[in-house]
């Protein structure tokens, strides 16, 4: 175990000399953009982030320097010391720890256990667990983090949960850690207070590679930026020498589309309306409780909460998935008892929040998916139309730009932002009035998530209703009209987004507020 | 550009069809291989045992019977690759077309029709009675979510019991003082005439025409679409309206509705009434099979019902030569393991061979822009 890793106020003797150094990377990879030519160096005890859209190449970089895969070409050198891992156990020896964006720890099982699993220290063959707590109590302390090592991590939060995984990479002796997307989990109070322990760590001698496109908090914490964009490095920029802009148009390589003002105004007819909508759930608490509200021709409603405080339930109800009590109309007749079908009919439409889960068909072809929910429309008489199915798929190709080589390969060819702009191109395609968006850019790189933006404020423009529930704050403060808050199953607060920050939002959803 | 990618195109689904075949063919060597290996262990010789069944097999007259045995084959895997394209095992179909046949034969005998009204009249009894066997699994399913698996293989045994008593107490023939063990003969009127006298019956033609139903219901249709989007993903489908309770019932029954005429061939190409040691028996399990080799596609199933009549048919032979014919059930037993385990490997390589080329085919797309 590598003991020196972690030791207090060493700051004015850390030498800033650089602890990774990549140089011409390449790795090519059936499916997955390449590296081409990476380079760069991170110095020690720095935050180094490392942006770049999906599928740029960012995760295939981080495999390689985490042993998962190995260079076509190119040298690692750590510490000065050229090396070459064969596996993830050869890197966790080197000092390089990883954090998963999705954690993998059992939920049964104290923090302690957790923490240890895999390196149980031991005297005379059985489990010495006392050596182990202290080690991990001076772990938390130095990095600022306050944790009963005995709790089950059941008991835990999101933000907690990440904690436990960072203090688990550190057990193992890294001094270099590799973060991917720790952020995309948490609220805003939470990243703040994820930002002070990343920052005790980097006093303390740690090196952080931080991986993410949320570029607000990127600039905020980094002290090197590195650009990567179909695999290549395209700048590496200390965070005070761009702004948020720059930065995405380094990732994206051309200017991004504007905020964009709304061509028309908030109509006066109501087009969704909920009233008292409750969803039954049989010997369980019901997860929507008399919601009610109003969204006007034109109108962008969104929904924020913490996940699971009945949001996908909402969802489910509007679309008729599930029983409810309480009334829906939709268009200005009530849906209430009407099937799903019957509601996509009176010109509802569904993004849903899974693509993989609720939207696609990975196995079958492009233009399958694109004719799933149409296939009526789609039809001569009982036989499915073909010709104007595929075409149908080559406009929603085109009009949206997915990019696919053509509409007859499978779904699961196509990346996270392709497959999303399928399946937001498919819902948008028949003009619907009303368009419930969950998630509409969940997962997927600020290309595409610029293109979704573009169609959802064009479909507004024309008279389109949105109800949007996104985890993404920036996504919903940027394109909501009126903001509700969930919280508990109930619409907590109802804000203007023009006066909302992430911070406000984020005490309305943990019921702060 | 454009012509390039059509060229693609047809590339691509001929490509599919190829690995399809090429990887079916392959597990068909290896199932041969490994029985070859244990005919050694038992101290035969596999090259004898092969070759006699080429022998006997490759003849006219076993031919034809190849094409008679495969036809209850068609009509079971077809029932079964229905349920299968929307993820719903139907195991039923043995019970389903036993009741199916009990009832036709004897409705069969109750009408006075022209000869292929009549014909037709007891082919529709047959489908109907199969479908209402297998509605109560449906209706099982969709109101009380019971596993149509659990269901459909309990109701084969109530079906067993169910038959016996309605043909003792209602159907037998006892014009011949009880010797007979059958329903009354069906009128030449409702008998579907044979191909070829005595050796192949007009109901093969029907099984290819089911066949192809099936292709056109399934592959081509509407209906069949919501069916196969159902089986792919059930959550994504619901989700675009397509209402999952309607379409178990409707896969059920249509499902039931082609296991009703498995046993047709006998009843109203050969024996011409029902009896429960004349009437064959276990087809519906068989076609689980064969629906596995054939991968539920319709040229894939008659491809593997013949295959699988051809081996019954040299199983008589095999006997006479002192080679157990029962060597002829483990190679079609060790055939379906070795396809479907070869089946899964293939698939894989398949997919990451179209999500390279794909990714190739994108980078040219980034180059030409």
């Amino acid at each position: 175990m590598r003991s020196g890793s972690v030791k207090p106020n060493q700051k004015s003797t850390i030498d800033k000399s650089p602890v990774v150094e990549l140089a011409n990377i390449s790795k090519s990879f059936p499916g997955v953009v390449a590296n081409r030519d990476i380079s760069m160096r991170i110095e020690r005890a720095t935050i180094h982030a490392i942006v770049g859209e999906n599928g740029a190449g960012k995760s295939t970089l981080m495999k390689i320097l985490y042993g998962l895969h190995q260079p076509d070409s190119g040298t690692i050198s750590i510490n000065g010391v050229l090396t070459q891992f064969k596996s993830p156990s050869e890197a966790i020896a080197a000092g390089i720890g990883m954090v998963h964006q999705h954690f993998m720890l059992a939920d049964n099982l104290t923090i302690l256990e957790n923490i240890i699993l895999g390196y149980e220290p031991t005297s005379y063959g059985v489990l010495s667990l006392s050596d182990a707590r202290k080690r991990v109590k001076e772990l938390a302390s130095s990095i600022g983090v306050d944790l009963d090592p005995d709790l089950p991590i059941s008991e835990l939060g999101v933000g907690q949960r990440q904690r436990v995984e960072i203090l688990k990479v550190l057990f193992r002796g890294a001094d270099i850690l590799v973060l991917d997307e720790p952020t995309a989990v948490l609220v805003p109070q939470e990243v703040d207070e994820l930002f002070v322990n990343l920052r005790k760590l980097v006093a303390n001698g740690t090196t952080i590679l931080f991986i993410s496109h949320k570029l607000d908090e990127v600039l905020s914490i980094s002290d090197q930026i590195t650009v990567i964009r179909q695999g290549s490095t395209v700048a590496t920029v200390a965070p005070n020498a761009v702004d948020r802009l720059k930065l995405a148009e380094l990732m994206v390589g051309s200017d991004l589309p504007g905020h964009g003002e709304r061509a028309t105004k908030i109509g006066k007819n109501i087009q969704l309306s909920a009233r008292d909508l409750t969803v039954i759930v049989k010997n369980h608490k019901n997860p929507v409780q008399n919601v009610s509200f109003d969204i006007f021709e034109s109108e962008i409603v969104g929904i924020v909460g913490v996940d699971g405080n009945g949001q996908f339930e909402l969802c489910e109800a509007l679309l008729g998935l599930v029983d409810i009590q309480g009334t829906v109309e939709i268009g200005g007749i009530d849906a209430s008892n009407l099937n799903v079908r019957e509601r996509l009919d009176q010109g509802l439409a569904y993004i849903p929040f899974d693509r993989h889960r609720e939207g696609l068909m990975l196995s079958a072809s492009l233009w399958e998916n694109a004719l799933l929910g149409h296939e009526v429309s789609l039809s001569r008489g009982p036989m499915i139309d073909f010709d104007a199915a595929k075409k149908s798929c080559r406009e929603i190709v085109e009009q949206f730009g997915v990019t696919t080589p053509n509409e007859l390969v499978p779904a699961f060819v196509l990346s996270g932002g392709n497959q999303q702009k399928l399946v937001v191109g498919r819902n948008l395609a028949k003009a619907p009035k009303v368009l419930v968006a969950a998630h509409p850019t969940r997962g997927i790189d600020v290309g595409a998530q610029a293109a979704v933006w573009e169609e959802i404020r064009r479909s507004r423009d024309a008279g389109m209703s949105v109800l949007l529930v996104s985890a993404d704050l920036e996504e919903v403060l940027g394109l909501s009209d009126r903001i509700l808050v969930m919280f508990d199953g109930k619409i907590s607060a109802e804000l203007d987004p023009k006066k909302a920050t992430p911070q406000i939002l984020g005490k309305y959803m943990t019921g702060a507020q | 550009m454009s012509q390039q990618l059509s060229a693609n195109r047809n590339f691509d689904s001929m490509r599919k069809s190829l690995n399809t075949l090429g990887s079916s063919l392959g597990a068909i060597v290896l199932a041969l291989v490994i029985c070859g290996v244990l005919l050694l262990v038992t101290g035969k010789d596999p090259f004898a045992a092969y070759g006699k069944i080429l022998e006997t097999g490759l003849t006219g007259e076993k031919l034809l019977e190849m094409l008679k045995r495969a036809t209850p084959l068609i009509f079971s895997a077809i029932a079964v690759a229905i349920g299968f394209k929307m993820n719903l095992f139907n195991i039923g179909v043995e019970g389903q077309y036993l009741f199916a046949a009990l009832i036709a034969a004897e409705m069969g005998t109750h009408v006075s029709l022209p000869a292929p009204l009549h014909v037709l009249f007891i082919l529709v009894v047959a489908m109907v009675s199969g479908a209402a066997w297998a509605s109560i699994a449906a209706i099982l399913k969709i109101t009380r979510g019971i596993n149509e698996v659990i269901s459909t293989i309990m109701l084969n045994y109530i079906a067993l019991s169910f038959i016996q008593w309605i043909f003792e107490t209602f159907f037998r023939d006892d014009s011949d003082g009880g010797l007979n063990v059958k329903t009354t003969e069906i009128a030449s009127s409702g008998r579907m005439p044979d191909l070829v006298d005595n050796r192949l019956n007009g109901m093969f033609i029907v099984a290819l025409f089911v066949a192809f139903l099936y292709w056109v219901i399934v592959f081509r249709s509407r209906f069949g679409f919501q069916l196969r989007a159902s089986g792919l993903n059930p959550i994504a489908a619901r989700t675009a309206g397509i209402p999952a309770k309607r379409m178990i019932l409707f896969a059920l029954l249509l499902s039931g509705a082609v296991a009703g005429l498995v046993a047709m061939p006998s009843v109203i190409g050969d024996v011409y009434a029902y009896g429960p040691s004349s009437t064959p028996t276990q087809f519906g399990f068989a076609g689980i099979t064969v629906a596995l080799l054939g991968r539920n596609h319709p040229f894939g199933i008659i491809v593997a019902a013949m295959l699988f009549g051809f081996l019954d048919s040299t199983s008589a032979v095999l006997q006479l030569s002192e080679i157990p014919s029962s060597i002829v059930k483990v190679i079609q037993a060790i055939i379906v393991l070795v396809v479907v385990i070869v089946n899964e490997a293939s698939s894989r390589r398949y997919n990451r061979k179209i999500a390279e080329r794909a990714a190739l085919a994108l980078k040219s797309l980034d180059v030409s822009r």
